[in-house]
């Protein structure tokens, strides 16, 4: 009874003064749309940044690193124990980049039930050869099932079909911006020379992009095969192990238990792209700070009008108070004036939110470095609409807070007198 | 006689700004159920004011002040409210009608407020109110549409609609020409005599006064005369 007296007189003052109640709505709405086509775009823009990498890498890496031996000789003598030991001009010791053992390793990694997936992988250094001129390339060797099933290979294949590599022998996937140098098209064979100076042909399969201009430029695929072939290699040689997790978060944990299981280097994308993940927190900071900035002054607006509306309504206040409403009633009066223009606001705004991302989502968005995408990234995530509605509600509610307890607190004999 | 509906008890009340000026000395009185009672003075003597102490919406004064034998003095702002709403009608000498409600709504507003009975019978009820005072075919306009006199018989509707123990009115007849002051004057002589009605009025208009049961005078803030 009590609560529908005071929506019904919060309505009755409301629409008395719609086009001020519209004009603060509309605020309202306006910076929920933006700061919702603010952040679904900017985080749109962050996964498809790190995507770029992170869907490219592994969440753990085994490999083995060429460096010196951290036990030299004379830390094992009993005699210089307590001494320091200076060592000059220490040298890495002569070990292969091989992973020892590695079918066994990967057999014991496909039982771990954290791991996503497996693939081996060949990092090899070659020379393309060019006529006369030969330009320095890295070629991954790699089993192009897993590849594409954990690092979506085909995706980055632009021209030509990535399964090509497994079925054709011998063949070969170029940087796009490293066939267009040695002006090899899809068919022709090239020739590569590998560190030790053996040489083979390859045919050219396809064209890969990266999206990333300094890697298209030296690197190219084959399959694991063909790269082992091309080093003299039996079919163990693999020098890379790529895991992917089922869980990302655990990762550097992993690295640290892998690399002591196995006794190699282990490397977690947390730490292998910390860059990546300080650059998308700062974007996404900046897109919170823009928007709760765009919230608070919408807040500020319904301050206003809230206030000039209680200056408007003094007389009616005051008579409300003298006919037996308390100041809590008052209170309540204007905080459900403040928190129904927040809600209406803040609906529309979600509505109008929504179809501005799926407007941006439209326009067309060609770049050379990234060919999967076609229009603006847009990132729909329920988050930000519930940030959205709750922050419009509890801006309007504080909007209202101050106005309304000045209202509550105005004594009807000072305005009685007054006429 | 009957019953005391107000007592004040030795009100004493102080102006502190711009310095501290005594505006009400030792005021008591009561006002019993069915009196129609005038308050008078001249300009400035504290009528008002002491209006608005018995009206519990002025606080901050020294003495009690007893509604139907209950003491006002301890209450809190929210208790006090309810005294208002449920036990004082007000008419002022502005009518202050609420422009955004309908005549009848205005009327009906502190009944909802009360809330002791369903809104049919409120609505009922006023309408009622409102033909006492003869302005029921006005029920359904806006305040700005009626005349003067007519938005002080509305507001008179108002304050009879919880039937109040007494009706306070400051000036009530200040604003209005002869024709309607006579008008209103009736409508309370008329409260009294046939609804038993309490009526407590501030009025400078002395011959308003001279027709009412009794005249409380007042100079100075003391009363010299009742």
């Amino acid at each position: 009874m009590k609560t529908k007296l005071i929506i019904n007189i919060s309505r009755s003052l409301l629409l008395a003064r719609w086009k001020q109640t519209l004009v603060a709505a509309v605020g309202v709405t306006f910076s929920i749309t933006m700061f919702i086509g603010l952040l679904s775009f900017m985080s749109g823009l962050n996964d498809l940044l790190d995507g770029l990498i992170i869907n490219r890498t592994p969440h753990i890496r085994l490999y083995n690193e060429i460096q010196p031996s951290k036990n030299q000789p004379i830390d094992l003598s009993k005699k210089y124990k307590n001494h320091y030991n200076f060592i000059r001009s220490v040298k890495p010791k002569n070990e292969k980049l091989e992973i020892y053992n590695s079918a066994a390793i990967i057999k014991a990694l496909e039982k771990d039930d954290r791991v996503y997936g497996i693939a081996p992988k060949i990092t090899t250094q070659v020379f393309y050869n060019v006529g006369s001129i030969d330009l320095t390339g890295v070629i991954n060797g790699i089993d192009v099932e897993s590849e594409n099933k954990l690092f979506l290979f085909s995706d980055y294949v632009t021209e030509g079909n990535y399964i090509d590599l497994k079925n054709i022998p011998n063949s070969i996937i170029l940087g796009k911006a490293a066939a267009e140098k040695m002006l090899a098209n899809i068919g022709d064979v090239i020739q590569v020379t590998t560190a030790k100076g053996e040489r083979m042909q390859l045919k050219v399969v396809g064209y890969f992009q990266s999206g990333l201009q300094e890697i298209d430029k030296v690197q190219s695929y084959a399959s694991i095969n063909t790269t082992q072939k091309l080093l003299g290699e039996t079919s163990n040689y693999v020098t890379d192990i790529q895991i992917k997790l089922k869980d990302l978060l655990i990762a550097p944990q992993l690295a640290k238990e892998y690399q002591n299981l196995f006794d190699l280097e282990a490397i977690d994308i947390q730490t292998a792209n910390s860059q990546f993940e300080t650059g998308s927190f700062i974007r996404t900071l900046i897109s919170y700070a823009v928007g709760i900035t765009l919230l608070i002054v919408a807040g500020f607006g319904i301050y206003n009008i809230l206030n000039m509306m209680i200056y408007d309504k003094m007389d009616s206040i005051a008579i409300l108070k003298a006919t037996g409403f308390s100041g809590k009633d008052v209170n309540a009066i204007f905080i459900t004036i403040a928190s129904s223009i927040g809600v209406f606001g803040g609906i529309m705004g979600l509505m109008f939110g929504l179809g501005l991302s799926a407007l941006i989502d439209q326009v067309p968005f060609n770049t050379e470095a990234l060919p999967t995408i076609t229009t603006y990234p847009i990132n729909y995530n329920i988050k930000f609409y519930i940030i959205g509605g709750v922050f419009s509600i509890i801006t309007t509610y504080f909007a209202g807070y101050f106005p309304s307890r000045k209202a509550s607190k105005i004594d009807p004999v000072v305005i009685i007198r007054g006429k | 006689m009957n019953e005391k509906i107000i007592e004040a008890i030795g009100i004493n009340k102080y102006f502190h700004d711009p310095k501290t000026v005594k505006v009400l000395k030792e005021i008591s009185f009561s006002v019993c159920k069915g009196e129609f009672v005038s308050i008078t003075g001249k300009s400035g003597c504290g009528k008002s004011t002491l209006l608005y102490i018995l009206s519990t919406m002025d606080t901050d004064y020294e003495g009690d002040l007893l509604i139907h034998g209950v003491s006002m003095k301890k209450k809190r702002e929210g208790e006090l409210a309810k005294v208002r709403n449920e036990k004082i009608g007000f008419v002022f000498q502005f009518h202050y009608l609420l422009n955004e409600f309908s005549v009848l709504k205005n009327v009906m507003l502190p009944g909802l407020k009360l809330g002791k009975r369903p809104e049919k019978e409120i609505e009922h009820y006023a309408y009622e109110k409102l033909k006492i005072l003869g302005i029921e075919s006005e029920a359904l306009k806006k305040p700005n549409q009626l005349s003067g006199g007519q938005k002080q018989r509305v507001a008179i509707a108002r304050a009879l609609i919880n039937n109040p123990l007494i009706i306070m009115g400051d000036e009530p007849t200040g604003n209005l020409d002869k024709k309607n002051s006579e008008t209103v004057f009736n409508i309370f002589k008329e409260l009294a005599e046939e609804y038993n009605q309490s009526l407590l009025i501030v009025t400078h208009d002395n011959e308003f006064a001279d027709r009412t049961d009794r005249i409380i005078e007042m100079e100075d803030g003391k009363i010299i005369n009742q």
